[in-house]
C-alpha cells in the first residue's frame, strides 16, 4: 500500500514528454503547451535535448503555472514517458505522489514501476497500429495520440486544442481532420478506460492577459528587421543558428521591394565566423547596419575583429547565444559563462558593451538599441542572450514599435559638412564624449577620405607609434565608454517591502526565477532589494546599490561569478561584500535553487549571541 | 618615410582623363617599402589604370590585410577610403564592405602570405561567392615584413636569400581560382607594366570575381640566384599568352593586327577587350583547358601569364541575393522598418 497520496493541483504542475530525438514530437508537444495558454493559464515549457540530430533522448518539459513563474521550477509532477532508453532515470525524477504516463501497449514488469506514484498506461501502439499502416503517421500521429490521452486526464478542453489545430493546418483540410481525428482516438479511450480527471487539472483562467509565446532567438532577430539591419553573416552553432534563420524568413516577410520583389537585405552564411565577423566589420564600416549571430567557441574565434572594431572604431553588433563551455563544453546546455570573455574580448586593452535581454521581449528591444549603439558608439555591441532565453518559447509582453522613431546614425559627416569647411579628423574628440565622426567611403570626391587600420594613429588617422599620440587616443577611447554608460539600458531596482541591509544583483535569464525567489525567500523571512544589471558598462546605480547594502549576492548561471568579477574590477568594490550564488550545471536556474543557497546564507547571518547560547 | 609630406603642386601641363583628373590625383602617399620593391610598380601600374579608365578616386574602396602589400593601398588613390584590416581577413572585409554599398569599385590588395596561408580559406570563399572585386594578390614568395621565411607560394625547391630550399609543395593561387569559378583570372609580372595595366583596368571594369596574381619580386629577401620569384628568374621564364587593350565606351577597335591574331571579348558594361593572341592555341573562354595549359607548362618550369580566363557574361553576389539596386547603406528606417502595424500582427500571431 502507498502511503503517498497522488498528488492534487489545479494550474500549477510539471508536465515532462521524454521523447526520442527526430521522432516528431516536438510539434505535438509544443501544441500541449499552447492549448493550455489557450486556457488561460500561462505555462514556461523548456527544451531539453541533446548535441544530435536523430536517436537520442530529448526531453520537454512543460511548467504549468497560473501565478506566471516562468523560470524552471525543478521536479516533475507527471512524466510522458514515451522513450524506453532513459526509462529508469525517467520514472526515477517523479516527485512523490506524482504520475507516470505510459505506452502499454507491451507489458511492463512491475519492478519498472515505483509504488509512491500513479501508473497511467495507454495503449498507445496499439491504437496506432490498429488505426494507421504508414510507418511515418503511426508515429506522427502516435505524438497526437497521447496529447489526446492527456486531454482527457487533465482536464483540457479539446475544442480549444481543435482550435489550434485548426489555426496550424489552415487550408491543409486534409492534414487538419486527420490531427483531430487523432486527438479524439487518444481522448475517448482515455475517457473510456481511465479516471479522468486525474489530481493535476487544468481550469481556465485569465492569467495570460495579452502576452506574447515566442523564442528569444526570433525574437532578437525580428529587433535586427526593425532595427534596421540589412547585412548578416552568419556561421552555423548551436543554439545561435535560429537567429540567422528567423532573421531570413522575418525578411523574406517583411524586407522585399514591394514594386520589383528585391531583397532589402543580404544575408550570406560564412565559412566561419571569422568571415562572419569580418563581413560584419565591413558592411558597417561601409555605412549599412550589420549584425552576426554565434556562440561561445564563435566569439573565441571572433576576437581578433573584436579588436579591430575596438581599436579602428568600427560598428558591429554580435549576438551571442550562450551555451555552456568552456571549449566544445555542452553545445545544447545553457550558462551564462562568456561576460568576461565578451566584456574584455580581444588583445591589449579592451572593454566591449554588453546588453542583457531578461526575456524575447528585451532581446527584441535590446537587438533593435544595438544597432543605435554600435553607430553612436563606433564598436562591437554585444547582445548577451544565452539558450534559456534564446531556444524556448517564453511568455512575455508584447512587442512594441514607436512609429516615430529614427534610426540613430551616429556621427557621420557628409559632404555638406565638409564642403561647409567642417575639419574632419576621424579620431578627433569634437565634442568631449570621445566618440569621433566618420565619414562613408565614397562620400566626397576630395574631402573625408582616411586609411582605417588597426595600427596606431593620431587624431587625423595618420600613423603613428609616438607614445603621447597612441596613449591620447587610448585615453579617448576611455571617455567613449564612459559616454556609453549613460546610453545603454539602466539596471533596473525592485525594492522589499520592508528596509533591508541585504540585495541581490541577477541578469538575464536569471529573471523569472530570481522574481519568484523572492516570494519564497519572504516565505522564509529574508528580505532582499533587487537589481537586474541589463548592460555593461555598469551605471553608477549599480555601485550606490552595493554601497547601500551591507551584502549583496550576485546571482549568475557560471562556475566563476563572472559578473561579480566584472563589478569588482570595474566598479573597484570589496568582493567580501558580494556573495556570490552560481549555477552552473546546464540545466535552467530555478526559484528553488536561489531560495535555498540565499537563505542558508542569510541563515548563517543571522547570530545567536553567545552569551544566551550558553545560558 | 611617411614623416615626407609629398608635394601637392604639379606641372601645369599635366595630361588630363575625360573626367578631368591628372595622375597625381590618384596617387597616394610617399611609399614606405624598400626602394625597387615590386609592390610600388604595381601600385604604379593600379595609379595609372584607374586614371586611364576615368574613375572617379573617391569611388574606390581599398581593402587589405596585413604585410608589405597591404600597406600598398595608402600609396594609391589617396581620395579613396582604405581600410588596412585584419591579417588574412580581406577578403571577407571587403564581401561585406560590398554588400553594404554595390555601388563603389572594391580593390583587394593582398599578398602570398597573406592570401595563400592564413586567409587561404577567405581567399577561395570570396571568389566562390562572385564578390564583384578586383583581388590582386603581390606575390613574392616569401613574407618580407618579418624578413625572410618561405610563404605557400614559394615554388618547391627554390632557395631562401639565407640559403635554405623549400620543400614544401607551392600553391598556384591562379590554378585555385580557376577552379573556385573566378570569372577573370590573370596572372602578370609586376615588372611588365604594359601587360598589368590593361589586365587590371579589364579586372576592374568586369562584374564579378577578378582575381590577378603578380609576381612581384621581393628586393630585399627574395631576389637572389635560386629564387623562382626573382626579376631575372621571372624575366626568363615569363610565358606571356596575350596581349590585352581595354577599350572602354563606343570607341570602334583599331585592329591593326593580323587576321586571327585579335580576339574581341566584351564585357557587360560594354567594355571591349581585344586580346592580342602570343599562343595561337590558348582560348581565354575555356575554363578546363586554361587548368591543363597552367599545369602543363608549370611542370615545365614556366610561368604563364596574360589574361587566362574570362566570363563576360559573369554574375556576382548582388546577382545571386537580389539584392535592391540602392546601396543597401542608403536604406533608411522608412525602407527597413516594417512598423508598428506589422507587429500588431505578429503578436497577435503569437498568442
Amino acid at each position: 500500500m502507498s502511503v503517498q497520496s497522488p498528488l492534487s493541483s489545479v494550474n500549477d504542475f510539471v508536465v515532462r514528454f521524454a521523447n526520442v530525438n527526430g521522432s516528431g514530437s516536438a510539434s505535438a508537444n509544443e501544441l500541449f503547451a499552447r492549448s493550455i495558454l489557450r486556457h488561460g493559464v500561462p505555462v514556461s515549457p523548456r527544451n531539453i535535448f541533446p548535441s544530435n540530430i536523430q536517436g537520442l533522448p530529448t526531453w520537454y518539459e512543460v511548467r504549468v503555472t497560473e501565478q506566471g513563474h516562468l523560470g524552471a521550477r525543478g521536479g516533475v509532477d507527471m512524466m510522458v514517458a514515451m522513450n524506453p532508453q532513459t526509462w529508469d532515470k525517467d520514472v526515477a525524477s517523479i516527485e512523490p505522489g506524482g504520475y507516470l504516463f505510459y505506452d502499454s501497449t507491451k507489458p511492463m514488469p512491475t519492478s519498472k514501476f515505483r509504488e509512491d506514484i500513479t501508473v497511467i498506461g495507454v495503449p498507445l501502439t496499439a491504437i496506432t497500429n490498429s488505426t494507421y499502416s504508414d510507418p511515418r503517421q503511426r508515429q506522427l500521429f502516435k505524438n497526437i495520440i497521447y496529447l489526446g490521452a492527456l486531454c482527457a486526464l487533465l482536464d483540457l478542453d479539446p475544442k480549444v486544442v481543435e482550435l489550434l489545430i485548426g489555426e496550424q493546418y489552415k487550408g491543409k483540410e486534409k492534414l487538419l481532420s486527420s490531427n483531430v481525428h487523432a486527438l479524439h482516438l487518444g481522448r475517448d479511450w482515455a475517457l473510456q478506460n481511465l479516471k479522468c480527471p486525474i489530481g493535476l487539472r487544468v481550469r481556465k483562467s485569465d492569467k495570460v492577459g495579452d502576452r506574447i509565446f515566442l523564442e528569444g532567438n526570433s525574437a532578437a532577430a525580428l529587433g535586427a528587421v526593425y532595427g534596421g539591419a540589412t547585412v548578416c553573416a552568419w556561421y552555423p552553432i548551436t543554439p545561435s543558428s535560429s537567429v540567422a534563420e528567423a532573421f531570413t524568413s522575418h525578411c523574406k516577410r517583411y524586407r522585399h521591394d514591394p514594386e520589383n520583389g528585391k531583397a532589402k537585405y543580404a544575408i550570406v552564411q560564412g565559412e566561419d565566423e571569422l568571415a562572419s565577423i569580418g563581413i560584419v566589420i565591413g558592411a558597417s564600416w561601409n555605412g549599412a547596419r550589420a549584425f552576426t549571430a554565434t556562440s561561445g567557441p564563435g566569439i573565441s574565434l571572433m576576437t581578433e575583429f573584436i579588436g579591430l572594431s575596438y581599436f579602428a572604431e568600427i560598428p558591429a553588433v554580435i549576438m551571442n547565444i550562450q551555451r555552456a563551455g568552456p571549449s566544445t563544453g555542452m553545445p545544447t546546455r545553457t550558462q551564462q559563462c562568456d561576460v568576461i570573455a565578451c566584456a574584455y574580448a580581444s588583445h591589449g586593452d579592451t572593454k566591449h558593451v554588453l546588453l542583457f535581454p531578461e526575456d524575447p521581449a528585451e532581446a527584441f528591444e535590446f537587438a533593435a538599441a544595438a544597432f543605435d549603439l554600435a553607430e553612436r558608439l563606433q564598436t562591437t555591441i554585444f547582445l548577451m542572450l544565452d539558450l534559456d532565453i534564446g531556444m524556448n518559447h517564453r511568455l512575455c509582453r508584447p512587442l512594441k514599435w514607436d512609429d516615430a522613431r529614427q534610426y540613430d546614425r551616429g556621427k557621420v559627416m557628409t559632404a555638406e559638412m565638409l564642403d561647409e569647411g567642417r575639419d574632419f579628423g576621424r579620431y578627433l574628440d569634437v565634442d568631449g564624449d570621445g566618440i569621433p565622426y566618420r565619414t562613408y567611403p565614397g562620400a566626397h570626391p576630395t574631402k573625408g577620405s582616411y586609411f582605417t587600420r588597426g595600427t596606431s594613429r593620431d587624431r587625423y588617422a595618420r600613423y603613428s607609434e609616438e607614445g603621447a599620440v597612441y596613449a591620447d587616443n587610448m585615453q579617448r577611447l576611455v571617455r567613449k565608454f564612459e559616454t556609453a554608460q549613460d546610453l545603454v539600458p539602466r539596471p533596473l531596482q525592485a525594492n522589499a517591502a520592508k528596509p533591508t541591509k541585504y540585495g541581490v544583483i541577477y541578469f538575464g535569464s536569471t529573471s523569472p526565477a530570481m522574481d519568484e525567489a523572492i516570494g519564497l525567500l519572504e516565505a522564509r523571512g529574508h528580505q532582499l532589494d533587487r537589481l537586474r544589471i541589463r548592460a555593461f558598462p555598469f551605471h553608477s546605480s549599480v555601485a550606490s546599490f552595493i554601497a547601500d547594502h551591507d551584502f549583496v549576492y550576485v546571482v549568475e548561471q557560471n562556475r566563476d561569478a563572472q559578473l561579480r568579477q566584472l563589478i569588482v574590477n570595474e566598479n573597484g568594490i570589496d568582493p567580501v561584500r558580494l556573495v556570490p550564488i552560481l549555477h552552473y550545471d546546464g540545466t535552467p536556474i530555478t526559484a528553488r535553487f536561489i531560495a535555498n543557497a540565499i537563505g542558508d546564507h542569510q541563515d548563517h547571518l543571522k547570530v545567536t549571541p553567545l552569551r544566551k547560547a550558553v545560558s | 618615410m611617411t614623416y615626407i609630406a609629398k608635394p601637392k603642386f604639379h606641372h601645369p601641363g599635366l595630361k588630363k582623363n575625360e573626367l578631368g583628373y591628372t595622375h597625381r590625383d590618384y596617387e597616394g602617399k610617399i611609399s614606405t617599402l624598400c626602394a625597387g620593391c615590386g609592390h610600388d610598380s604595381i601600385t604604379a601600374s593600379i595609379i595609372e589604370a584607374c586614371y586611364e579608365l576615368s574613375i572617379e578616386p573617391h569611388r574606390v574602396a581599398k581593402i587589405s590585410g596585413i604585410g608589405c602589400s597591404s600597406k600598398t593601398p595608402d600609396y594609391f588613390l589617396g581620395n579613396s577610403h582604405g581600410f588596412n584590416s585584419v591579417h588574412g581577413r580581406m577578403p571577407s572585409v571587403l564581401t561585406g564592405a560590398n554588400l553594404a554599398n554595390r555601388d563603389l569599385i572594391y580593390l583587394g590588395v593582398s599578398g602570398d602570405g597573406d592570401s595563400a596561408s592564413i586567409g587561404f580559406g577567405q581567399f577561395a570563399h570570396s571568389i566562390r561567392r562572385a564578390v564583384n572585386m578586383t583581388y590582386i594578390v603581390e606575390n613574392n614568395g616569401v613574407y618580407g615584413l618579418t624578413k625572410g621565411q618561405f610563404s605557400a607560394t614559394a615554388d618547391r625547391g627554390s632557395k631562401s636569400k639565407k640559403g635554405v630550399t623549400n620543400t614544401d609543395n607551392a600553391i598556384d593561387l591562379v590554378a585555385i581560382a580557376l577552379q573556385l569559378g573566378a570569372t577573370f583570372v590573370a596572372r602578370s609580372f609586376s615588372g611588365d607594366k604594359t601587360q598589368l595595366v590593361p589586365l587590371i583596368a579589364a579586372a576592374i571594369r568586369h562584374k564579378g570575381a577578378s582575381f590577378i596574381d603578380v609576381i612581384s619580386p621581393c628586393i630585399a629577401f627574395n631576389n637572389h640566384a635560386g629564387s623562382t620569384k626573382s626579376f631575372d628568374y621571372v624575366r626568363e621564364h615569363n610565358d606571356a599568352v596575350n596581349r590585352l587593350d581595354v577599350v572602354v565606351g563606343r570607341e570602334p577597335i583599331n585592329v591593326d593586327y593580323a587576321p586571327g591574331t585579335v580576339q574581341v571579348v566584351e564585357q557587360h558594361d560594354g567594355t571591349k577587350l581585344a586580346l592580342r593572341k602570343l599562343d595561337a592555341d590558348y582560348d581565354p573562354h575555356d575554363r578546363l583547358g586554361a587548368m591543363t595549359f597552367l599545369q602543363k607548362h608549370a611542370a615545365k618550369g614556366q610561368i604563364v601569364t596574360g589574361l587566362l580566363y574570362v566570363d563576360p557574361d559573369a554574375e556576382d553576389l548582388h546577382t545571386h541575393l537580389d539584392t535592391v539596386e540602392t546601396p543597401l547603406n542608403t536604406l533608411d528606417e522608412v525602407a527597413l522598418c516594417p512598423g508598428s502595424g506589422v507587429l500588431d500582427k505578429i503578436n497577435a500571431s503569437l498568442r
